[in-house]
């Protein structure tokens, strides 16, 4: 490389409680250049900035910066070094002004005291420049989430920094205020600082960055000049996939052809704030259906206002052929929907208490008589369960903490088809679950399919939603493009459209 | 965008202070030399051991902390007041300060570096100094020294104005100097509204947490001396509650209890009200009308406590939407 690079970041790892986020990942960012960093959930991206700054201490690896062995202990040090970071989720303070929030860490002073006055007009100007003209002096929270994030931005770049980290920085922007940005990318650029980009959002990509880095599993796994890595390359090489590879069976569904069963819920034009644009679909009973997208693509988000968690801004649905608008996710529960949520532990188990009260625990008005739970009902409905998705346990007292990811899963099915549901939402159903109980797990949701429940499937693993699904819809920034069905539902076909967007979208998508 | 009022965060700031005028004017109404020399001077001079601590506790909370140890603190740093009086006045004030500091070193060490929550760390703290100035003082209380002088720093006057007051009106004014105009008390304010963020900022949230506990040992020490100045003597067993009353001053003075919301002032005025409050009741009971028991003042600080907790509670929900 003729330029010496401005940092070099080499064989990184990074272990957390033993599980490894990072194990020989390497970045290398040239001067004045827009690099973005792009990778899946838990490739390791924003662990690797967090050991950039200072926020993490890395268990291995060389970093340099400016030509020098790079070594920081604190947040406070990076910054001082020459690194602003604007961090995926806003890490400001809202309760103090806009100006404490820009200024803070290298204030105006004058005969050793704050200079007020300064430092307003100086959080003024930067503001300025992004177009934003507010009232300096009110606390951040009076201001919205776009706002927030130009203030953050405004606090990044008046550090005058050599090297400008943007995790994220456009999720919660609108078009205008993304060109906004773009344009202050490009005066940092021009101004012979470098940033680090980190984005989902392909196009946004190719429109500002000049090289880029894939990350995959904590590691690096490509690097390439942004106008000589077509898109789906940049995708399949995200996702792990080879874009020419044949297509085997490498999931337990097993892809019969069914007859189509009426459709249970049908979805248009849903709208809700920045994630989910335009999104249209449709569920029928005994069908499974998979929503593929990246990252922030808006499928999580979808399905959410489907179950009634957020609401929809726009579009419109039907259940069941009648007009359907859950306001709380009880409306969803009566109406017969269930959600099976991304994260398990967060969500879902309450590790203390055992398989039988986890399953039964939002069942309880059913199976309880004048406030007394009816041991004898819960008993039979739980065995019922066990059995049925062979759920392995050494009984239904044992703590659910103890069992594995897999069957801690299938306690979670059991308890949202204890209620019966016509329409389940599965999200990530197999994440952090062992390859054999993934397939168990798998061939359950096809039985349960098969026995006439509608199922809604998210899914970032590429073969489970192209194995799995009898209809596939495609996510791309919030808008549904592609809608494949049956035969048509390659990797090949899924990957494009996840790509490029527009090119596979059939009649019924538009 | 324009400079909006917003009427809910000025009651927010200033009610503090109007509930205070209201309550001088109907005590002047009410009782007859209520505003005069000799009652208006003796509010102040007894209260401004309070108002030190007070000052300190503020500090503390507005990081999101809390500082339960005060009182005890206060009660050693009267006793080691009271034994370097002997060598001067500032001996004795360096002792009792020092001791506060000692205090303060040890909170900080404990909930920055050891990470522990500030309400055990200071829990413990509080038992330990307590037993210390027992200790120190063999379980009585020890007489100041009348030759040097020190007794003034408790019941001397400057012109007409009685010394401690003066002591505590200078550290309110360093102390608002340092909460609006260094990045210290910007910094303080942060950390309570988001310590992560304020990390993550590049800011020194360990050091500036440590500087608070640092500097409510030191004040609550200097609490200590002029208790010790004022009664003659160092009083191991005095301070029981005083961290509670400097709590109760702070929230009332607007300080949120979360943090990173406060002033240095309003917390003045926190502390006037409750003192005042107190006054009254003396005047009350002076009247020979009705006999309120000195407990009344617990419970009727108690209830101004809640109601203003209440407000803010109410202030802070409506004030969370963004506009």
């Amino acid at each position: 490389m003729a330029q010496t690079p401005l940092l070099s970041m080499t064989g990184i790892e990074k272990r957390f409680a033993g599980i490894p986020a990072l194990s020989g990942a390497s970045l290398e960012i040239l001067p004045g250049e827009v690099h973005a960093l792009i990778g899946q959930n838990g490739a390791g991206k924003s662990t690797m900035i967090k050991v950039l700054t200072g926020y993490h201490r890395r268990d291995a690896g060389t970093v340099s910066f400016a030509g020098q062995p790079f070594e920081v202990g604190s947040p406070h040090e990076a910054q001082s070094s020459g690194i602003s970071t604007i961090y995926q989720e806003i890490n400001l303070v809202p309760l103090r002004s806009v100006t404490e929030n820009i200024c803070l860490g290298r204030e105006q002073r004058r005969f050793g005291l704050l200079d007020w006055g300064a430092m307003h007009a100086e959080a003024e100007r930067l503001l300025a420049t992004f177009g934003i003209g507010i009232d300096v002096r009110r606390p951040l929270m009076d201001f919205n989430t776009a706002t927030q994030q130009m203030v953050a931005i405004a606090r990044a770049i008046g550090f005058s920094a050599r090297l400008v980290i943007m995790d994220e920085p456009t999720s919660s922007l609108d078009e205008g205020e993304v060109a906004v940005l773009f344009k202050v990318i490009r005066q940092l650029k021009a101004d012979g600082v470098s940033v680090i980009f980190v984005s989902h959002k392909l196009d946004e990509l190719y429109e500002v960055c000049d090289r880029v880095t894939i990350m995959r599993d904590g590691k690096t796994v490509r690097v390439a000049e942004m106008d000589k890595i077509a898109k789906l390359e940049l995708v399949s090489a995200m996702l792990g996939r080879d874009v020419s590879r044949a297509d085997g069976h490498a999931t337990a569904f097993d892809d019969a052809q069914r007859p189509k069963g009426e459709t249970v819920l049908r979805a248009r034009n849903l709208k809700a704030g920045h994630a989910v644009r335009d999104v249209s679909f449709q569920v029928a009973r005994g069908e499974i259906v998979g929503f593929a997208g990246l990252l922030g693509a808006g499928r999580t988000e979808t399905a959410r206002l489907v179950f009634g968690v957020d609401r929809t801004t726009g579009g419109s649905m039907e259940l069941n052929g009648r007009p359907y608008d859950p306001q709380r996710p009880k409306d969803a529960i009566l109406a017969g929907l269930g959600f099976v949520t991304e994260d398990r532990k967060l969500e879902g188990i309450v590790p203390e208490l055992s398989v039988a009260e986890n399953m039964t625990l939002s069942l309880l008005p059913q199976i309880s008589r004048n406030g007394v739970v009816s041991e004898g009902r819960q008993r039979e409905l739980v065995e019922g369960f066990i059995e049925q998705l062979g759920i392995k346990c050494s009984g239904p007292n044992q703590k659910i903490r103890e069992l594995s990811g897999g069957n801690q899963q299938k306690v979670l099915l059991a308890r949202w088809l204890a209620t019966n549901p016509r329409l389940l939402i599965l999200d990530e159903p197999t994440r952090g679950i062992d390859v054999g109980a993934k397939g168990e797990i798998q061939r359950l949701v096809r039985k349960l399919a098969d026995e006439g429940l509608a199922v809604l499937m998210i899914s970032s693993e590429l073969e489970e939603v192209v194995e799995g699904a009898d209809r596939v819809f495609v996510l791309r920034e919030g808008r549904t493009v592609a809608e494949l069905e049956g035969e048509a539902i390659s990797e090949d076909r899924v990957l494009d459209a996840m790509a490029h967007g527009l090119s596979t979208r059939t009649e019924q998508a538009s | 965008m324009s400079h909006k009022v917003n009427p809910a965060r000025l009651i927010g700031t200033y009610g503090v202070a109007l509930a205070l005028i209201l309550l001088i004017a109907f005590g002047w109404w009410r009782y007859e030399n209520f505003l005069g020399m000799f009652n208006v001077m003796s509010v102040l001079r007894y209260n401004s051991m309070f108002a030190l601590v007070a000052l300190g506790m503020c500090f503390v909370i507005m990081t999101g902390g809390i500082d339960l140890s005060v009182g005890s603190t206060a009660a050693l740093g009267s006793v080691a007041a009271a034994f370097g009086s002997y060598y001067g006045v500032v001996p004795g004030l360096a002792a009792g300060i020092g001791a506060g500091l000692i205090i303060g070193v040890i909170n900080g060490i404990l909930v920055t570096r050891l990470a522990i929550m500030p309400f055990i760390a200071t829990l413990a703290t509080m038992l330990a100094a307590s037993g210390l100035a027992l200790l120190l003082a063999g379980n009585q209380s020890v007489s100041v020294s009348y030759e040097t002088g020190f007794t003034n720093l408790g019941q001397g006057n400057l012109w007409i104005f009685p010394i401690p007051a003066l002591i505590a009106a200078i550290a309110y004014v360093v102390g608002s100097i340092v909460l609006n105009f260094t990045s210290l008390g910007r910094t303080v304010l942060a950390i309570g509204g988001n310590e992560d963020a304020t990390h993550m900022m590049g800011l020194r949230t360990e050091r500036v947490k440590f500087l608070t506990y640092l500097a409510s040992g030191g004040l609550a020490g200097l609490a200590g001396v002029i208790l010790a100045a004022q009664f003659g003597a160092g009083q191991p067993i005095e301070g029981v509650g005083w961290e509670l009353f400097a709590i109760a001053a702070v929230v009332v003075g607007g300080t949120l209890l979360t943090g990173g919301i406060g002033s240095v002032g309003t917390t003045l005025a926190g502390v006037l009200l409750l003192g005042i409050l107190f006054n009254m009741l003396n005047f009350e009971n002076g009247m020979g009308w009705i006999s309120l028991s000195a407990y009344w003042q617990s419970v009727i600080r108690g209830g101004f406590l809640l109601v203003v907790v209440i407000i803010q509670a109410k202030l802070m929900t409506r004030n969370a939407k963004p506009v």
